[in-house]
C-alpha cells in the first residue's frame, strides 16, 4: 500500500485542477464583460 | 463588502493550506490502506459541501417559485454550478481512491449510481439555464432544482438502506474514526466551505452584472433609432 501515494497526488492534483479551471472560466468572463463595459462607456466618435 | 473579499480570501488561503497539511502531516496514517485513505480529506468534505450547495439551491428556488424574486434566481443558479463543480471533485477522487482499495474504478453500487444521476440532473439544470432561450426558463429550472433536490437524501442515506460496497459513514450511522482524523476531516471541510462561499460570491457578482449588461443591451435595442444598433 507504500506505493499508492501517486493516488493520493493524483487526487489532490485533479481536484484543485478542477476548482483552478472553473476559477479561470469565472475570471475570464468577467474580464470579458468588463471590456464589453469599457467598450460601451467610450464616446461614439461618429455622433 | 469590497473590502472584505480579499481579506476572507487570504484566510480562505491560509485555511486551505493549514488543511492541506493537515491531510498530509496531522492526520495518522490508516493501517490498512495507507496514505491513499488520506484522499477521504478532500473527498467527503468535497461531497458535504456539494450537498449543502444543492440544498441551497433548492431554499433558493423554491423561494423563486412563490416569490418570483431575481436574486433568489440568481443565487440558485450559482449554488448549483459550484455544487456540481464539487460533485464533479467527489465523482473524480471516489475512482482514485477505490482502485488501489477495491482494485476496480468503479462499481454499479447504489451511491455511486445515485451520486452520478444527482450530477447528470444538475448538469442538465445547468444546460437547461444556459441553452433554452424561453422567458420561462428560470420557472422551468426552478422546478426541476426542486425534482432534483429530492435526489440529494437518498443518495446521502443509500448507504444507510442498501447493501454497498461504499464504506459506511464516519458520523451518526455507527461507523468509529480516530479523533485526529474527524478533527482533520472538519478543518477540510471548514475550508473547503469557506473556499465554495466565496466561489459562489464571486459568480453571483459576474452573474448580476452580466444581468445589468444584458438589461442594458435591451434597453439600447428598443431606445435606439432603427438602423443605429450595433
Amino acid at each position: 500500500m507504500s506505493g499508492n501515494i501517486r493516488y493520493l497526488f493524483a487526487a489532490y492534483a485533479v481536484t484543485w485542477i478542477i476548482h483552478i479551471t472553473y476559477l479561470w472560466t469565472i475570471v475570464r468572463r468577467y474580464a470579458r464583460l468588463k471590456r464589453e463595459i469599457g467598450e460601451w462607456k467610450k464616446p461614439d466618435v461618429r455622433s | 463588502m469590497k473590502k472584505a473579499f480579499p481579506i476572507l480570501g487570504v484566510l480562505t488561503a491560509i485555511l486551505l493550506s493549514y488543511a492541506l497539511y493537515a491531510a498530509l502531516a496531522i492526520a495518522p496514517t490508516e493501517r490498512t490502506m495507507g496514505n491513499v485513505q488520506r484522499i477521504f480529506y478532500y473527498h467527503v468534505p468535497s461531497a458535504w459541501t456539494a450537498f449543502i450547495l444543492f440544498f441551497i439551491n433548492f431554499g433558493a428556488s423554491i423561494f423563486y417559485l412563490i416569490k418570483r424574486n431575481p436574486a433568489s434566481d440568481i443565487v440558485a443558479l450559482v449554488s448549483a454550478e459550484v455544487g456540481v463543480v464539487f460533485c464533479t471533485v467527489v465523482l473524480v477522487t471516489g475512482p482514485i481512491w477505490a482502485r488501489p482499495v477495491w482494485g476496480i474504478w468503479w462499481t454499479w453500487d447504489m451511491r455511486l449510481t445515485s451520486t452520478l444521476v444527482l450530477w447528470l440532473i444538475y448538469v442538465s439544470y445547468l444546460f437547461l439555464r444556459r441553452f433554452s432561450s424561453s422567458g420561462e426558463t428560470p420557472l422551468l429550472a426552478a422546478s426541476l432544482a426542486v425534482l432534483g433536490a429530492l435526489c440529494v437524501p437518498f443518495v446521502y442515506f443509500s448507504i444507510w438502506f442498501f447493501r454497498t460496497q461504499h464504506p459506511q459513514p464516519v458520523m451518526g450511522g455507527g461507523g468509529s474514526i480516530d479523533p485526529r482524523m474527524l478533527h482533520v476531516l472538519l478543518i477540510n471541510w471548514l475550508a473547503f466551505s469557506c473556499f465554495a462561499f466565496l466561489v459562489c460570491w464571486s459568480r453571483y457578482r459576474l452573474e448580476k452584472l452580466q444581468r445589468e449588461v444584458d438589461h442594458a443591451h435591451a434597453l439600447q435595442s428598443l431606445l435606439a433609432p432603427p438602423g443605429s444598433v450595433r
